[in-house]
This record gives structure tokens, sequence and C-alpha cells, in this order.
């Protein structure tokens, strides 16, 4: 609990002065990488296919190419924000999908029970057996690759953390808490799930987001690292490092600047979703 | 007398529990052939201990679990299942209070927020005269305008169940269930919300059911009290009648267990054991092995609930002995 004094700003939480510096730090990379991905055409220098073989393996800090060039000349800068461009669209697609579909699944679970429950469980088990990377291979060799089916693919990634969290927090609402409660005073279920038990584990559920987050971007990563997520001409952070690992001793900064760039955005999310939690707490102001 | 505003018959509830891991399912009966009837205006006290099935027959008279036996007659019209639009519209009429009234609220709306949410649900009045109905629940249950403002976790427990009961009457219901109202409380608080009970009880003439362990509580509140053990009734009677003169030897046990101050407890009758299982029940009367006047017939005989005179019910081999002729004579 804290001092009365500081109570008379509490109603205005989100004012910037008070946010802690790891806080403002995270929001303002990630708010950096949205402005960058929805203005990547503005903000690249160069057309990320661009070539420019004069100009091959050129070290960051050149007037023209500040993050150096590529094995083909392109540079790198543009490559870059064209990548974070993609990457942020599938993982925030992805991101939301799969919470949409998870939450949906658990609230569904617990409010039939019995038969509906038993194959949500059943689906959720079979999804956590199975490694996720093999099923999307497998998707991808068989149905070929495009951005809408990538997206729709992460979107089943990690759906049954969020269907076991939504079902369980619901179930043990229901029984005694204040979901059962509200059921008593007549309250229909699309009242009581929508109103009462999604705002109450909405803190847990985004928190469970901030965790995938990361994960379908290293996902994609990898999937691209291995030539099966965004193809190229195209271009994604995982589709950079997989391709400049070819002059990892010769021009490290090809790759460099995406691995970067991940490493600090799924920072940047995970610390953001922390301090979300409780901010969204009522009980925790 | 006219038709009871709540009518109980024979209602059964079993649940099913599995002993180790691959133990055969075993029924559990929690509440077992359990009836009575209750008029407007009525307070009837359910008593007995833990596991006894007085809070799943308070959940059952409400509809809120479906019975394996028997049904509910609510104003003379069966009771609908549950989670049906009938049984929700029914809900304006019979409301429930909790034991613990910081579950029952949801800690993220602010109280005010709350007591109005059956009115919402039942599209009562519009939205000025909500406001308005808020504010004098509020002010009936002794909460503040500022109170309404707050949250669940920024009140103490005593207030949390003012807004729980204020909650409860919004829609002016005919009936309430309490399931253990005042356990959770502090004992300076309990008596409070105690007399609040009984003085919107007299205002709003409410049906009560009055589900607890605390003998004191349910004579005060109650005027006729129902004592049960493993699922059953085994005592009915008024209020004072009851508890002035026990007739089951379980009842008797309980009432010399309830310390009444200036009066030493010399002549408490103390069970041995535990209750019973209610997955393994005793054969005949289910109070045998811990009755200290019991027969070689209890053990073999099931007790059903008799007539034992002056509108009072027991369920014992010895007492119905002694009561037939009363009954006969009647």
């Amino acid at each position: 609990m804290a001092d009365l004094a500081t109570a008379p700003t509490r109603r205005f939480g989100f004012a910037l002065p008070k946010l802690p510096p790891a806080i403002a730090l995270a929001l303002v990379w990630v708010i950096a990488m949205i402005v960058i991905a929805v203005f990547a055409d503005g903000i690249a220098p160069h057309g990320f296919t661009a070539l420019d073989l004069k100009h091959r393996l050129a070290a960051p800090g050149e007037p023209t190419h500040l993050l150096g060039t590529d094995e083909l000349g392109r540079d790198v800068l543009s490559r870059l924000v064209a990548s974070i461009r993609i990457s942020l669209l599938i993982a925030f697609g992805a991101t939301l999908i799969s919470a949409l579909i998870g939450t949906t699944l658990g609230f569904l679970a617990a409010h039939f029970r019995g038969l509906v429950e038993q194959v949500v469980l059943m689906l959720a088990d079979f999804q956590a057996s199975m490694p996720f990377l093999i099923m999307a291979l497998s998707v991808l060799a068989f149905f070929g690759n495009s951005l809408p089916l990538l997206i729709g693919l992460m979107g089943l990634y990690g759906w049954e953390r969020y269907a076991r969290i939504a079902r369980g927090l619901a179930i043990s609402a229901g029984s005694q808490g204040y979901a059962g409660a509200v059921r008593q005073l007549g309250a229909s279920p699309s009242r009581i799930y929508g109103r009462h038990i999604l705002p109450n584990i909405a803190s847990t559920l985004i928190v469970s987001m901030t965790l995938v987050f990361p994960e379908v971007i290293l996902m994609e990563s990898g999937l691209s690292f291995l030539g099966l997520g965004v193809q190229p001409p195209m271009t994604s952070l995982g589709n950079m490092v997989g391709y400049g690992r070819d002059y990892l001793t010769r021009a490290p900064w090809i790759m460099l600047s995406p691995s970067a760039t991940i490493v600090l955005t799924t920072l940047a999310v995970s610390i953001l979703g922390d301090w979300l939690r409780d901010r969204l707490d009522p009980t925790l102001r | 007398m006219s038709e009871p505003l709540v009518r109980v018959d024979d209602v059964a509830r079993a649940y099913h529990a599995r002993r180790g891991l691959f133990g055969r399912p075993v029924e559990v009966a929690a509440v077992d052939g359990v009836s009575f009837a209750l008029g407007r205006g009525e307070t009837l006290g359910i008593v007995g201990e833990s596991g006894s099935g007085k809070s799943t027959t308070g959940r059952l008279v409400l509809g809120l679990e479906p019975t394996d036996r028997g049904g509910v007659v609510f104003d003379g019209a069966p009771m609908p299942k549950g989670g049906t639009a009938e049984w929700r519209r029914l809900r304006a009429r019979m409301q429930m209070i909790f034991q613990d009234p910081l579950g029952a609220l949801d800690r993220r709306l602010p109280i005010a927020e709350q007591i109005r949410e059956p009115l919402d649900i039942h599209g009562v009045g519009d939205r000025l005269s909500r406001l308005d109905r808020v504010g004098d629940l509020l002010d009936r249950v002794g909460l503040g305008v500022d109170h309404g403002r707050r949250y669940p976790h920024e009140l103490s427990g005593g207030q949390r169940q003012r807004a729980v009961l204020a909650r409860a009457l919004a829609t002016t219901p005919d009936f309430l269930v309490c399931d253990e109202p005042i356990s959770a409380l502090d004992v300076s608080i309990q008596a409070q919300v105690v007399n609040l009970l009984v003085d919107l009880q007299a205002e709003f003439g409410l049906a009560m059911l009055f589900v607890s362990h605390d003998l004191r509580v349910v004579r005060q509140i109650s005027r006729r009290v129902v004592v049960m053990y493993l699922g059953r009734i085994v005592e009915e009677g008024s209020a004072d009648d009851l508890f002035a003169t026990p007739v089951h030897p379980y009842t008797r046990a309980l009432v010399s267990a309830a310390p009444t101050p200036g009066r030493r407890l010399v002549d408490r009758i103390v069970l041995g054991g535990d209750p019973p299982n209610p997955a393994d029940r005793p054969t005949g009367c289910a109070f045998h092995p811990r009755c200290p006047v019991a027969e070689a017939r209890c053990r073999v005989e099931t007790p059903r609930l008799v007539d034992v005179g002056a509108g009072r019910r027991a369920a014992c081999l010895l007492v119905a002995a002694d009561a037939t002729p009363n009954r006969e004579a009647a």
C-alpha cells in the first residue's frame, strides 16, 4: 500500500513521469518498433531488395549504408526496417489469434464441462506434447508458404496455455467465487464470462501473451533460419539471421543487427507485460 | 394454512468420488431425502456439523444444483432447470448470501456497480432510478455513498457482507438463502450482521433459509429449526422447543455442547469419534456409532422422520417408540 501523499495522482497513473526507467525504456523501444513497422517504406533509405554491387559487404558507418551492406550489396538498415515490419506483423497476429482461440476454448470447456471439456483438454495435451516446429515444418512442406498461412500457423502456437489458464480460472471462479455469485443473480453466460471472468483473468492472459510473443518471434526466426519461414525476396528478422550466418566471420553486422533487435524487442515486451500485470490489478494499486 | 412459499420434497443429491488411482467410484450421498416447507416471511434454520449436507441443501433449494431425486416447488410452480432462462428470471425473487463475502464480490468492480448488477440483469427501472435504488440499498444496510465507490478489498469483512446483502436485496426477493453468512466474520461484527438480517427480514417480509452451525445464532434468528446429520433430517421443531427439550440424542448432544453464559457445562454430552464418512454410511441409524443410548436394533433398522407431537418431528427409533401412541392419538 502506498502512502496518502501519492494518492491524488493515482487516477492518472499512466502519466509518463511516474514510470520506472526500465519500463519507460521498454515502452519507448516497443513504440519505436511499432512506428518503424508502420512507416517502414518512409524510413528505409533504400529499397530492401535494391542491389548495390559496388558496395558489397561494406562495413557499418558508410554514409549511404549506415549499418553496412550484405553479400549482394543490399542495405542492411533498409532490410532491418522491412524485417521488423514482417516479424511484428507475424508475432502480433499470431499472439492475438492464439489468445483468442485458447481463451474461447478454455471458456467453452469451463462452461459445458463433460465431453466438451474432455475434447478441449485432449487437444491441448496433443498440442503440448507435439513439438511445434515439426508440426509447422510438415504443414509448410505440404501447403507451401504464404504470409497468411504462416501467421495462421503461428496462431496455433501456445493456444493450449491460454485454454488451460482460462478453463482453470473460470472453473474456480464459478464454483465458489464471484462468478458463482453472479450466476446466482441471474446473469447470462455471456455476461458472466464477458463482464466478470474475462476482466478478472485478463491480467494473467496478458502476461501469457507477453510470454508467447517473444516465443513466436523466435519461432518465426527459427523457421526462417531453416528456410521454411518467410521466403526471399521478402525478409524477416529470422530470415536475415539465417542468411547472414554464412558471413558470420567476414561480415558479422549482417546478422548482429537483426539478432540485437530480436533480443531487445522480446525483452522489452516481457518487461512491459510484467509491469502491465501489476497495473491492471486494482488490488495492487 | 395457505400454500407455503417454498416446498422441498424428498430431495437427494449424491456426488461421485474416486478413492485412489484405480479405486472404484463411490457414491457420496450429500443430501438424502430432505423435505420441509417454508411459508412467506418465515425463517427456517438448518444446523448440523460439517459434511451434514446443510449447505448442499441450500444450493438444491435454489436450483443451483440439480437434484437426483425429489423436487423443489417455489410459489406453486416447480423449480426450472438450473441455467435456463426461466431459472435466471426467477433469481430476481430468490437470492443467496454467501459465507465468504470477499469471494462473492468481483474484486475489479466498485461496490455500487455490483449492487446495481441485479437491477441491470433483470432490467429493473431506468438508469437514474437504478442509481437511486443503489443509494437507498447502501443506506439501508448501513453503508455510505462513499463505500459504494470503493473496491471490495478496501472494505472490512462486515462491510463486505453488508454489500452482499444489499446486492441480494436489490430486486426485493421473497426468499433468501443464507449459507453460513456470519461464520467468516469477527465475533464483534457477527451480532451487527445478524441484527441487520433480522431487521431486513421483518421489513421486506422475507422467507429465509438460514444455514449455520452456530446454535445460538440460529435460535435467535429462526422460528423453526431443522437438524441435519449425514444428509438427513434427524429432528425438526420450533426453535424454542427444540433447544429447550431436544428429543433426538444428536440434538441433545449439540445443545448440551453450546455454552451459555453463567452456566458451567456440567451435563455436557461428549460425542465419541469423528462424524462418519458420508461415503461409508453406517447401516441402520447413521448416528448409532456415536449415539450414547444406541441399542442393538439401531444398527439394522433405519429410523424414519415421524411426528413426535407439538409440530415436531424426529428420526430416532427410541423416540419413535415412545411417541407412537401420541401420534395415533393426535
